[in-house]
This record gives structure tokens, sequence and C-alpha cells, in this order.
């Protein structure tokens, strides 16, 4: 099965109601050589929230990751959006269906403008076919000032406008967190998976990030589903939490909830911390 | 004046006119560019034609031929490599098929005694612009095949494919003698516009127009090929300018950079991958058609990868790679080094013998190694070229369009 029709999504709406599936990965596995990274791990993201996937280093998130926005191929399990299977396919048709992730490392363009990465992103553009910039040179300029209004709106809301003509590969870490942001806003996402959004940024730049999160899933209704390590900032911005814990699910439910979790303590510090806590 | 300088000033203006329209300023408004363009371009032509000497201007014109047939091999290598970071060593394949297919096309099987002697699987004797064009597709065609299995991997094996293929096609052109005569060269190749320098001119021309071409005779064939070529290279530089400055260039300097992020962002990197190795290939297959019909005769030993890969491959990275202007300017600076070495050889060689006897014999060597020094040279001091890529490439991301 391979739908080729890509769905446009219009900006906000993702076509499912608050509070239902939108995401729901089944039973996952993926073998990398003798080891399982991700071992039938099954959860839901629901719509309109900001989800929090969390686990000790090596319990399989970013694998996850991988799985879902079609970079690595399941040995076993599926991964519906909004119902459809979108189990192994390629990462530019799971990007049509709605769905955007960031990398743990970032990866810009870098020898392209700020802009011109932004640019990049909104699908289908006119100019991308080789002939029409040749035949329809003025459809093509026409498009491109509308996608670089949009990029320049984009860049006004998280405050990279400056940076607009510099290269990429020149910004900070931290500003090239930003960017990778950015670049999913270009798209008009339905659901955002951030990997690890606050690693390696200063701390207020990560409260400004933090707010542009909140705002765009309370304006926009973009649902987010983000892995990281940044306990308190987990705690304070998502609900549900998901702990992960050696390639398995182990844990959901509200940030208080979990954390009080003794198997979340103890895949976290060790058996004697649960032991000690019975 | 003679007739003959004359009309010799006003072919080598279309090239120059061109040059001296990139070089002034781009906010001149077109009515005053074009024609002053126009009116510098003849003056700078008819000045060299009426001071250089005649033997010197033809060899010149020769060289510049050579260099912009290779300016346009070039320029489809930027397409691949300068824009799209695709490692394809095997330039020679598609300038070899690219060749082979226009001379295929345009001559005629031989018939009677000269079948004997001559073996080709086809002669279409088909128009010029038609071979060009068929040397173009086949090339594409084979870019296809090539590139449509090992794009999809790790960039290596591109690499390891195209260099493997170049081997393979010159070998197929040197041992399949029903192909395209084998061993032995390719004859006849019909040189276009030829009969504009013939007594019986050209039947299709209005008498007056063929009058203005009277005055030159035969040997002077050069000036107008030199026309065509850099006919070529105008159109292709102007077609892959608009390409790579739109959207589309933006794609393929994108999956340069970063595949995993372009693949995000909802691009298909294979197809594009595809797109610019088959679109570098067609340029390639022409500037092989270009090469054809200049030498008139064409054998498998022409394309070995020295002349047909590796020179390419210096003309960019000197240059400067990601950068149109740069190809062709890097085209002309090589091939002005690499002829210029065969002369400084010749002259080092009495030097040469007194260093040892058997040194003159191997003087060719040394060009490769001047060559060689230059590469290291470039690597070293001047990485990104002569003129690199510049930092607005699109035309309306820049911030001249805000």
């Amino acid at each position: 099965m391979e739908p080729t029709v890509a769905r446009r999504i219009p900006p906000g709406a993702d076509g499912v109601p608050n509070g239902q599936p939108l995401l729901h990965v089944d039973r996952l596995s993926k073998d990398f050589g003798g080891l399982r990274a991700v071992n039938g791990c099954s959860f839901s993201v629901r719509s309109g929230s900001i989800t929090g996937l969390i686990g000790p280093n090596g319990a399989g998130k970013s694998t996850v990751f991988g799985l879902i926005s079609g970079f690595l191929r399941p040995d076993e399990g599926r991964v519906y959006l909004d119902g459809d299977d979108i189990t192994g396919l390629p990462p530019h048709q799971v990007f049509r269906r709605g769905l955007c992730r960031t990398f743990q490392i970032p990866r810009e363009h870098a020898s392209l403008t700020v802009l011109e990465n932004l640019m990049l992103v909104p699908p289908d553009q006119l100019g991308e076919r080789f002939w029409n910039p040749l035949l329809r040179p003025l459809a093509v300029r026409r498009q491109e000032r509308t996608i670089r209004e949009k990029a320049q709106e984009v860049l006004e809301f998280l405050t990279l406008s400056h940076l607009r003509d510099e290269y990429a590969g020149t910004l900070s870490g931290g500003q090239k967190k930003l960017l990778e942001l950015a670049r999913t806003l270009m798209a008009d996402p339905r659901i955002v998976l951030l990997d690890e959004p606050a690693a390696g940024v200063n701390p207020s730049l990560m409260a400004r990030i933090r707010e542009q999160l909140v705002q765009l899933n309370a304006e926009r209704g973009i649902t987010f589903l983000l892995i990281e390590h940044d306990i308190p900032l987990v705690m304070g911005l998502c609900d549900p939490v998901i702990v992960m814990n050696q390639g398995t699910k182990l844990a959901e439910g509200p940030p208080a909830l979990v954390r009080g979790d003794p198997r979340v303590l103890e895949a976290y510090l060790g058996g004697q911390y649960g032991a000690a806590d019975d | 004046m003679s007739d003959v300088a004359l009309i010799k000033s006003l072919l080598l203006t279309i090239p120059l006119a061109f040059l001296v329209f990139r070089a002034l300023p781009a906010g001149l408004a077109l009515a005053a560019r074009l024609p002053l363009a126009l009116a510098l371009g003849w003056t700078v032509a008819l000045g060299v034609t009426l001071l250089v000497p005649t033997g010197v201007m033809s060899y010149l014109a020769s060289f510049a031929i050579v260099g912009s047939i290779y300016a346009v091999i070039a320029l489809g290598l930027n397409v691949q490599w300068g824009y799209t970071g695709l490692f394809n060593i095997g330039i020679a394949a598609f300038f070899a098929v690219g060749a082979f297919t226009s001379a295929l096309f345009t001559t005629t099987a031989p018939t009677g005694v000269a079948a004997g002697f001559t073996q080709q699987a086809f002669g279409l004797g088909a128009p010029f612009l038609v071979g060009v064009l068929a040397a173009g597709v086949v090339a594409g065609v084979l870019a296809a095949v090539v590139g449509g299995p090992t794009l999809r991997l790790r960039d290596d094996y591109l690499a390891i494919a195209t260099i493997g293929i170049a081997e393979l096609v010159r070998l197929v052109f040197q041992n399949e003698r029903w192909l395209a005569n084998g061993p032995q060269p390719l004859r006849g190749i019909p040189q276009p516009l030829v009969c504009l320098v013939r007594e019986a001119g050209c039947p299709w021309l209005p008498a007056p127009i063929m009058g203005l071409f009277a005055p030159l005779s035969p040997r002077d064939y050069t000036y107008v090929y030199l026309v065509i070529t850099a006919l070529f290279v105008i159109v292709t530089f102007m077609v892959l300018e608009r390409a790579v400055r739109s959207p589309w260039g933006r794609l393929l300097r994108a999956v340069r950079e970063e595949e995993d992020a372009a693949a995000m962002n909802g691009k298909d990197v294979a197809r594009i991958k595809l797109q610019a190795f088959v679109v570098g290939a067609v340029i390639m297959g022409m500037g092989g058609a270009l090469y054809a019909h200049y030498m008139v005769a064409i054998d498998y030993s022409h394309f070995d990868p020295l002349y047909a890969t590796f020179l390419i491959w210096v003309m960019l990275m000197l240059g400067g790679s990601g950068n149109n202007r740069g190809a062709i300017l890097g085209a002309f600076v090589i091939w002005g080094v690499w002829t210029g070495a065969a002369f400084a050889v010749d002259a080092l060689r009495p030097a040469l013998a007194a260093i040892s006897p058997e040194l003159p014999a191997r003087g060719p060597y040394l060009r490769l190694l001047l060559i060689a020094l230059l590469l290291i040279f470039i690597l070293l001091f001047r990485p990104k070229g002569l003129i690199g890529e510049e930092r607005f490439v699109s035309r309306h991301s820049g911030s001249r369009e805000a």
C-alpha cells in the first residue's frame, strides 16, 4: 500500500478532534544487529497535546522517532497517523501527511542562507520543476514572493529576522535549534516531533522556545511530541508524559503521576532506588 | 580593410559582445547595455583581427573552440558536482556516448567498396542539430540507467559506478567494430554550416547573405565553428543560470548540504539527484557532439580518463564549483595551461637534454606534473576556486529582492 495523493492541511486544523489519537504506534520493534533498540513499543499521541517522551539514555526514544518519520523501517509493528497506516513510507511522504520532525543534532543546509533554508520547505513549489523557471518565470517569481513573505513571518515569530541572510552553518547551536523549529513551521504541520529541543540551548533562549511551543500549540493547534532530558522542562510543558525504558513504554500519565511512579525512578536511578523506596 | 577581416571580426563579435554584455553593470538599461556591448565587442573583434597575424589568430580560434567544448562539459559537471555534490568520475562515458551518437546520426553509412573499410551500426545523415539533440538524449538515458540504482546508495557507489561505466563505454567503442568502426576512427563527421566557406555556397541561404561570406575560404571554417560552440556555451550558461537560481537550484544545493533534512522537509532526494545527474549528463553528451563535429574523425582513444574526465575536474575545481561563470573560466584557463605547457616543454628541450639525454622524450609527462601541482595549489590555497559559489544564488531569495 503506497498512498500517493498528498493531503494539504490548512494551518491550525489537523482534522482530528482534540483529545483523539492523532498519532498511534502499535507494537513497534527494531533490531540493530543483535541489539533490540525498540521492543514492542505502543503509545498514542492525542491531538492538541504536547506529549513528552522521556527515558534514560538508550531507551530507544530517537529510534522511535526514526521509525515514525520514515528514516528507519520497523521490523515489526505499525505506525498510524490519523488512522492511516504510514508504516514504511519514506520521510518525504510522511512529511506530506503533516508530520515534521527535528533532529537531535541540528541538520541545517549549511551553505544556504537562513532565509533559503526556510524557503526550501513549502511543498510542490512551481519553480522546483526544471522547466518552470525558464518557461514561466513570472509565475515562479510570484510564488517565490509569497513563500518569502511567509518565511519572513516565521523568522519574525521566532525572533531570527536579524540572521536572515547569514549562512545557516554559522549560527550558534541554539539558533540552529530555532531554525529547525522554523522549518517545521514553514510546512503548516499537524504534528511536530522535536528531538531534544533544549539540548545545548542556553536557558534564556530555551525559555523563548518553550513560550513559542505553547503559543503554537494553543493558537495553531499543532500537536507536539518531544523527547527531552531536561526533566523540569518536560514536567512543566508536557501532558501527558510517556516514559520509555529498554525499548518499550514503561509508564504514561500526567507529569505529577509519572514523577512519583516507582518504576520510573527505578529505570532512571537503578534497582537500588526502587528497592529502597518500598 | 579587407572583406575577410570584416567578416571574421563580425563572427568574433558574437562571443565577445556576450562577454562585454556580462561585464557591463547590471544596473544599466537593456537599451543601453545591448548596443554598447555590440559596439565594444565589435571594436575588440576588429582590433584583434587586424592586429594579430592570421596564423596566430586561427590558432587562437581553434583554441577557443576546444575551450568552449570543455566549458560546456564543465558546466554539465557543475550541475552534478558543483550544485548537487554528485561525484561523477566517469565524465568520459557521457562525453564519448554523445560524440559517437551525434557522429552516427549525422554521417551516412558507407556503401559499396567503402563499406569494407568502415563499419557503423547506422548512419542517418541527419542535420547537425538533430545529432546534438540525440547525443544529449542518449547520454541522458545512460545517466538514468547508471544513476537510477546507484544514486539511492551512499555517495561512493556513484563514483564506482561512473568510473566503471566510463571504462566500459570506451572499451565497447574500441572493440565493437560494427558499432562505430571499432579501433579505427569513424571519419567524415559533417561540419555544420561548412557550406558558408565553400565555393558552391549554401543553396538554402539567400544570395545576398551568402555573398557576405564569399570572402571566406575553407580554412576560415574555424571562425564559423567558433561561433557555433560559443553560442552553445552562451545558451547552456543562460539556461543553467535560470535553473540554478530558481527553487530547482535551491533543491539541488539543499540535497548537497544535508540529505536527511531535505527528505524530512518533504523533498524526494533520490529524484532530485537523478534529475541533476541526468541534466548534467545531457549537457556533457551535447558537448561530446560538439567535439565530434569539430574533430571530423573520432575514435575511442579520444576519451581516455585524462582528457575526458580528469582535466574537466581540474577545470571546475580551479574555476569554482557551484558557479557557472567559474566553470567556463576554469575550462579556458586550464586548457590554456595545458596547451601552453606543451610549448613550454618544447622550449625547455635543450635544458632537459643537458640534465639527461632521456629527459626530452619524457617531456609530455611534465605537463601532467604541472597540472597535478596546479590542482594541489588550488586545493591548498584556493579551495573554492577562482570564483566560488555566491552567497545569494537564488534570484528571489537574496536580500536584493527585499
